[in-house]
Protein backbone atom coordinates (compact mmCIF):
# COMPACT_ATOMS: atom_id res chain seq x y z
CA UNK A 1 0.00 0.00 0.00
CA UNK A 2 1.08 3.56 -0.62
CA UNK A 3 2.78 4.89 2.56
CA UNK A 4 0.95 8.20 2.20
CA UNK A 5 -2.36 6.39 2.32
CA UNK A 6 -1.40 4.70 5.57
CA UNK A 7 -0.32 8.02 7.10
CA UNK A 8 -3.55 9.74 6.05
CA UNK A 9 -5.72 6.89 7.30
CA UNK A 10 -3.96 6.71 10.65
CA UNK A 11 -4.12 10.50 10.99
CA UNK A 12 -7.86 10.44 10.43
CA UNK A 13 -8.27 7.74 13.07
CA UNK A 14 -6.00 9.73 15.40
CA UNK A 15 -7.99 12.91 14.86
CA UNK A 16 -11.19 11.08 15.73
CA UNK A 17 -9.60 9.52 18.78
CA UNK A 18 -8.27 12.90 19.92
CA UNK A 19 -11.79 14.31 19.99
CA UNK A 20 -12.84 11.67 22.54
CA UNK A 21 -11.18 14.06 25.00
CA UNK A 22 -14.24 16.26 24.55
CA UNK A 23 -16.11 14.05 27.02
CA UNK A 24 -14.16 15.40 29.99
CA UNK A 25 -14.77 19.14 29.53
CA UNK A 26 -18.39 18.46 28.60
CA UNK A 27 -19.05 16.72 31.90
CA UNK A 28 -17.06 19.31 33.82
CA UNK A 29 -18.69 22.36 32.27
CA UNK A 30 -22.12 20.79 32.57
CA UNK A 31 -21.50 20.26 36.26
CA UNK A 32 -20.31 23.84 36.66
CA UNK A 33 -23.34 25.23 34.85
CA UNK A 34 -25.69 23.12 36.95
CA UNK A 35 -24.10 24.32 40.15
CA UNK A 36 -24.24 27.91 38.89
CA UNK A 37 -27.98 27.60 38.25
CA UNK A 38 -28.34 26.23 41.73
CA UNK A 39 -26.45 29.17 43.21
CA UNK A 40 -28.37 31.68 41.09
CA UNK A 41 -31.72 30.42 42.28
CA UNK A 42 -30.56 30.41 45.88
CA UNK A 43 -29.03 33.89 45.80
CA UNK A 44 -30.75 35.74 42.94
CA UNK A 45 -29.16 39.05 43.95
CA UNK A 46 -25.64 37.67 43.31
CA UNK A 47 -26.41 36.31 39.83
CA UNK A 48 -23.76 38.47 38.12
CA UNK A 49 -20.98 37.22 40.36
CA UNK A 50 -22.07 33.61 39.94
CA UNK A 51 -22.14 33.84 36.17
CA UNK A 52 -18.77 35.55 35.97
CA UNK A 53 -17.12 32.92 38.14
CA UNK A 54 -18.81 30.19 36.14
CA UNK A 55 -17.57 31.62 32.85
CA UNK A 56 -13.99 31.79 34.10
CA UNK A 57 -14.20 28.27 35.50
CA UNK A 58 -15.71 26.80 32.38
CA UNK A 59 -13.15 28.61 30.23
CA UNK A 60 -10.32 27.13 32.24
CA UNK A 61 -11.74 23.61 32.21
CA UNK A 62 -12.56 23.94 28.54
CA UNK A 63 -8.90 24.23 27.60
CA UNK A 64 -8.24 20.48 27.67
CA UNK A 65 -10.97 20.00 25.10
CA UNK A 66 -9.52 22.81 23.02
CA UNK A 67 -6.09 21.18 23.09
CA UNK A 68 -7.59 18.00 21.68
CA UNK A 69 -9.42 20.05 19.05
CA UNK A 70 -6.15 21.75 18.04
CA UNK A 71 -4.43 18.35 17.80
CA UNK A 72 -7.27 17.00 15.66
CA UNK A 73 -7.17 20.04 13.37
CA UNK A 74 -3.40 19.67 13.00
CA UNK A 75 -3.74 15.99 12.09
CA UNK A 76 -6.44 16.66 9.53
CA UNK A 77 -5.38 19.88 7.82
CA UNK A 78 -1.70 20.49 8.61
CA UNK A 79 -0.38 16.95 8.87
CA UNK A 80 3.19 17.00 10.22
CA UNK A 81 3.93 13.35 9.32
CA UNK A 82 3.48 13.59 5.56
CA UNK A 83 6.61 15.72 5.27
CA UNK A 84 8.70 13.07 7.01
CA UNK A 85 8.04 10.34 4.46
CA UNK B 1 -17.77 5.03 -7.54
CA UNK B 2 -20.61 6.40 -5.50
CA UNK B 3 -18.19 8.59 -3.55
CA UNK B 4 -16.68 10.06 -6.67
CA UNK B 5 -20.06 10.94 -8.04
CA UNK B 6 -21.14 13.06 -5.07
CA UNK B 7 -17.84 14.78 -4.36
CA UNK B 8 -17.98 18.32 -5.71
CA UNK B 9 -15.06 20.55 -4.82
CA UNK B 10 -12.45 19.37 -2.33
CA UNK B 11 -12.91 20.63 1.21
CA UNK B 12 -10.49 23.50 1.50
CA UNK B 13 -9.15 24.48 4.91
CA UNK B 14 -6.09 26.66 4.85
CA UNK B 15 -4.20 29.23 6.86
CA UNK B 16 -4.46 32.94 6.12
CA UNK B 17 -3.60 33.71 2.51
CA UNK B 18 -0.54 35.77 1.71
CA UNK B 19 -1.85 39.01 0.23
CA UNK B 20 1.47 40.46 -0.87
CA UNK B 21 5.16 40.15 -0.09
CA UNK B 22 7.32 43.11 0.81
CA UNK B 23 10.11 42.96 -1.78
CA UNK B 24 13.72 42.95 -0.61
CA UNK B 25 13.22 41.71 2.95
CA UNK B 26 10.73 39.04 1.86
CA UNK B 27 8.13 39.61 4.56
CA UNK B 28 4.87 37.90 3.83
CA UNK B 29 1.88 40.10 4.66
CA UNK B 30 -1.07 37.80 5.30
CA UNK B 31 -4.81 38.35 5.32
CA UNK B 32 -4.70 38.55 9.12
CA UNK B 33 -2.36 41.52 9.09
CA UNK B 34 -4.37 43.36 6.44
CA UNK B 35 -7.65 42.83 8.30
CA UNK B 36 -5.84 43.93 11.46
CA UNK B 37 -4.83 47.17 9.76
CA UNK B 38 -8.42 47.74 8.64
CA UNK B 39 -9.62 47.19 12.22
CA UNK B 40 -7.00 49.59 13.58
CA UNK B 41 -8.19 52.23 11.12
CA UNK B 42 -11.84 51.59 12.02
CA UNK B 43 -11.19 51.85 15.75
CA UNK B 44 -9.06 54.95 15.27
CA UNK B 45 -11.77 56.71 13.29
CA UNK B 46 -14.41 55.54 15.78
CA UNK B 47 -12.40 56.87 18.73
CA UNK B 48 -11.91 60.25 17.06
CA UNK B 49 -15.58 60.39 16.07
CA UNK B 50 -16.87 59.47 19.54
CA UNK B 51 -14.62 61.81 21.50
CA UNK B 52 -14.95 64.94 19.36
CA UNK B 53 -15.83 68.08 21.36
CA UNK B 54 -16.94 66.49 24.61
CA UNK B 55 -19.03 68.52 27.03
CA UNK B 56 -19.03 68.29 30.80
CA UNK B 57 -22.74 67.56 30.64
CA UNK B 58 -23.38 65.10 27.82
CA UNK B 59 -25.60 66.59 25.15
CA UNK B 60 -25.12 64.34 22.15
CA UNK B 61 -25.88 60.65 21.75
CA UNK B 62 -22.28 60.18 20.67
CA UNK B 63 -20.92 61.23 24.03
CA UNK B 64 -23.42 59.11 25.95
CA UNK B 65 -22.41 56.03 23.97
CA UNK B 66 -18.71 56.77 24.51
CA UNK B 67 -19.24 57.26 28.24
CA UNK B 68 -21.24 54.04 28.45
CA UNK B 69 -18.47 52.03 26.77
CA UNK B 70 -15.71 53.49 28.91
CA UNK B 71 -17.76 53.09 32.07
CA UNK B 72 -18.57 49.43 31.42
CA UNK B 73 -14.90 48.56 30.87
CA UNK B 74 -13.91 50.56 33.95
CA UNK B 75 -16.50 48.72 36.03
CA UNK B 76 -15.25 45.37 34.77
CA UNK B 77 -11.64 46.19 35.61
CA UNK B 78 -12.62 47.57 39.01
CA UNK B 79 -14.57 44.42 39.91
CA UNK B 80 -12.00 41.94 38.68
CA UNK B 81 -8.71 43.67 39.46
CA UNK B 82 -9.43 46.29 42.09
CA UNK B 83 -8.87 50.03 42.26
CA UNK B 84 -5.05 49.72 42.21
CA UNK B 85 -4.96 48.32 38.69
CA UNK B 86 -7.12 50.92 36.96
CA UNK B 87 -4.19 51.80 34.70
CA UNK B 88 -4.80 48.53 32.87
CA UNK B 89 -8.32 49.56 31.78
CA UNK B 90 -7.23 50.84 28.31
CA UNK B 91 -5.32 47.62 27.63
CA UNK B 92 -8.32 45.51 28.63
CA UNK B 93 -10.59 47.68 26.49
CA UNK B 94 -8.24 47.13 23.55
CA UNK B 95 -8.19 43.36 24.11
CA UNK B 96 -11.92 42.93 24.43
CA UNK B 97 -12.90 45.18 21.53
CA UNK B 98 -10.20 43.89 19.22
CA UNK B 99 -10.88 40.24 20.04
CA UNK B 100 -14.66 40.59 19.72
CA UNK B 101 -14.64 42.62 16.51
CA UNK B 102 -11.75 40.56 15.14
CA UNK B 103 -13.85 37.42 15.53
CA UNK B 104 -17.10 38.98 14.32
CA UNK B 105 -15.41 40.28 11.18
CA UNK B 106 -16.02 36.83 9.69
CA UNK B 107 -19.67 37.83 9.33
CA UNK B 108 -18.56 40.30 6.66
CA UNK B 109 -16.80 37.57 4.71
CA UNK B 110 -13.32 38.54 5.85
CA UNK B 111 -11.12 36.11 7.73
CA UNK B 112 -11.25 36.52 11.51
CA UNK B 113 -7.92 37.72 12.82
CA UNK B 114 -8.28 35.45 15.87
CA UNK B 115 -8.40 32.36 13.64
CA UNK B 116 -4.65 32.85 13.18
CA UNK B 117 -2.47 31.50 15.96
CA UNK B 118 0.05 34.35 15.55
CA UNK B 119 -2.49 36.92 16.75
CA UNK B 120 -3.53 35.01 19.84
CA UNK B 121 0.02 34.01 20.75
CA UNK B 122 0.99 37.69 20.58
CA UNK B 123 -1.77 38.65 23.00
CA UNK B 124 -0.81 35.73 25.25
CA UNK B 125 2.81 36.88 25.33
CA UNK B 126 1.71 40.45 26.12
CA UNK B 127 -0.32 39.14 29.05
CA UNK B 128 2.63 36.99 30.15
CA UNK B 129 4.94 40.02 30.20
CA UNK B 130 2.40 42.00 32.22
CA UNK B 131 2.04 39.09 34.67
CA UNK B 132 5.79 38.88 35.26
CA UNK B 133 6.07 42.68 35.50
CA UNK B 134 3.36 42.82 38.16
CA UNK B 135 4.95 39.97 40.15
CA UNK B 136 8.41 41.55 40.05
CA UNK B 137 6.96 44.93 40.99
CA UNK B 138 5.20 43.42 44.00
CA UNK B 139 7.87 41.04 45.34
CA UNK B 140 11.14 42.30 43.87
CA UNK B 141 13.24 40.26 41.50
CA UNK B 142 14.57 37.84 44.14
CA UNK B 143 11.14 37.42 45.62
CA UNK B 144 9.82 36.64 42.15
CA UNK B 145 12.45 33.93 41.66
CA UNK B 146 11.76 32.62 45.14
CA UNK B 147 8.09 32.29 44.24
CA UNK B 148 8.98 29.43 41.94
CA UNK B 149 10.29 27.33 44.84
CA UNK B 150 7.04 27.63 46.81
CA UNK B 151 5.82 25.60 48.68
CA UNK B 152 8.82 23.22 48.40
CA UNK B 153 11.89 23.49 46.20
CA UNK B 154 11.31 20.12 44.52
CA UNK B 155 8.35 21.31 42.45
CA UNK B 156 10.22 24.19 40.76
CA UNK B 157 10.03 22.61 37.26
CA UNK B 158 6.30 22.12 37.66
CA UNK B 159 5.91 25.75 38.70
CA UNK B 160 7.86 26.91 35.65
CA UNK B 161 5.75 24.72 33.35
CA UNK B 162 2.50 26.01 34.84
CA UNK B 163 3.75 29.59 34.49
CA UNK B 164 4.49 29.12 30.79
CA UNK B 165 1.29 27.13 30.25
CA UNK B 166 -0.92 30.09 31.17
CA UNK B 167 -0.32 32.26 28.06
CA UNK B 168 -0.16 29.18 25.83
CA UNK B 169 -3.50 27.89 27.05
CA UNK B 170 -5.09 31.34 26.75
CA UNK B 171 -3.82 31.70 23.19
CA UNK B 172 -4.91 28.23 22.13
CA UNK B 173 -8.32 28.62 23.75
CA UNK B 174 -9.16 31.68 21.68
CA UNK B 175 -7.56 30.26 18.52
CA UNK B 176 -9.12 26.82 18.94
CA UNK B 177 -12.61 28.14 19.47
CA UNK B 178 -12.64 30.51 16.51
CA UNK B 179 -10.71 28.26 14.12
CA UNK B 180 -12.75 25.24 15.18
CA UNK B 181 -15.96 27.15 14.47
CA UNK B 182 -14.57 28.15 11.08
CA UNK B 183 -13.65 24.56 10.19
CA UNK B 184 -16.98 23.16 11.38
CA UNK B 185 -18.87 25.74 9.32
CA UNK B 186 -16.72 24.83 6.30
CA UNK B 187 -17.39 21.11 6.79
CA UNK B 188 -21.12 21.79 7.13
CA UNK B 189 -21.15 23.76 3.87
CA UNK B 190 -19.33 20.90 2.17
CA UNK B 191 -21.71 18.28 3.58
CA UNK B 192 -24.78 20.30 2.57
CA UNK B 193 -23.43 20.69 -0.95
CA UNK B 194 -22.96 16.91 -1.21
CA UNK B 195 -26.43 16.29 0.22
CA UNK B 196 -28.02 18.67 -2.27
CA UNK B 197 -26.23 17.08 -5.20
CA UNK B 198 -27.32 13.58 -4.12
CA UNK B 199 -30.94 14.68 -4.06
CA UNK B 200 -30.52 16.55 -7.37
CA UNK B 201 -31.26 19.87 -5.68
CA UNK B 202 -28.19 21.76 -6.82
CA UNK B 203 -28.43 23.98 -9.84
CA UNK B 204 -25.79 25.85 -11.76
CA UNK B 205 -26.70 29.34 -12.88
CA UNK B 206 -23.81 30.62 -14.90
CA UNK B 207 -20.66 30.39 -12.77
CA UNK B 208 -22.63 30.17 -9.50
CA UNK B 209 -23.67 26.83 -8.06
CA UNK B 210 -26.83 27.01 -5.97
CA UNK B 211 -27.30 24.20 -3.47
CA UNK B 212 -30.76 24.30 -1.95
CA UNK B 213 -29.70 23.01 1.49
CA UNK B 214 -26.99 25.66 1.79
CA UNK B 215 -29.64 28.35 2.06
CA UNK B 216 -30.51 29.23 5.63
CA UNK B 217 -29.35 26.13 7.48
CA UNK B 218 -25.73 27.30 8.11
CA UNK B 219 -27.06 30.57 9.55
CA UNK B 220 -28.33 28.71 12.62
CA UNK B 221 -24.88 27.31 13.33
CA UNK B 222 -23.31 30.65 12.51
CA UNK B 223 -25.25 32.29 15.34
CA UNK B 224 -23.50 29.98 17.78
CA UNK B 225 -20.05 29.68 16.21
CA UNK B 226 -19.59 33.25 15.07
CA UNK B 227 -21.70 35.48 17.31
CA UNK B 228 -21.85 33.61 20.62
CA UNK B 229 -18.38 32.05 20.61
CA UNK B 230 -16.70 35.20 19.34
CA UNK B 231 -18.20 37.43 22.02
CA UNK B 232 -17.85 34.92 24.88
CA UNK B 233 -14.24 34.08 24.05
CA UNK B 234 -13.27 37.76 23.83
CA UNK B 235 -14.87 38.32 27.23
CA UNK B 236 -13.13 35.26 28.67
CA UNK B 237 -9.75 36.26 27.25
CA UNK B 238 -10.06 39.70 28.84
CA UNK B 239 -11.29 38.25 32.15
CA UNK B 240 -8.46 35.72 32.33
CA UNK B 241 -5.95 38.46 31.53
CA UNK B 242 -7.32 40.53 34.39
CA UNK B 243 -7.38 37.61 36.83
CA UNK B 244 -3.85 36.51 35.92
CA UNK B 245 -2.30 39.97 36.01
CA UNK B 246 -3.93 40.94 39.29
CA UNK B 247 -3.24 37.72 41.16
CA UNK B 248 -1.23 38.09 44.32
Amino acid sequence: MNPETIVYACSAIGAGAAMIAGIGPAIGIGNAAGKAVNACTRFPERTGDCLRTMFIGSAVSESTGIYSLVVALLLMFANPFIGQL
Amino acid sequence: MQMQMISTAALDVHGPKVVFTIPGIDWKITETVVVGWILIAVFWILCIFLTRNLKKKPETKRQIIAEMLVKSVNNMVRQNMGERYMKYAPYIAMLISYAAVGSLVSLLGLRSITADVNTTITWGVLTFILMIYEKIRKNGFLGYLKGYTQPVAVITPINIISEVATPVSMAFRLFGNIAGGMVITGILYYALASLSSILHLSFAIGPFAINVFQVGIPAVLSVYFDLFTGCIQAYIFATLTMVNVAQD
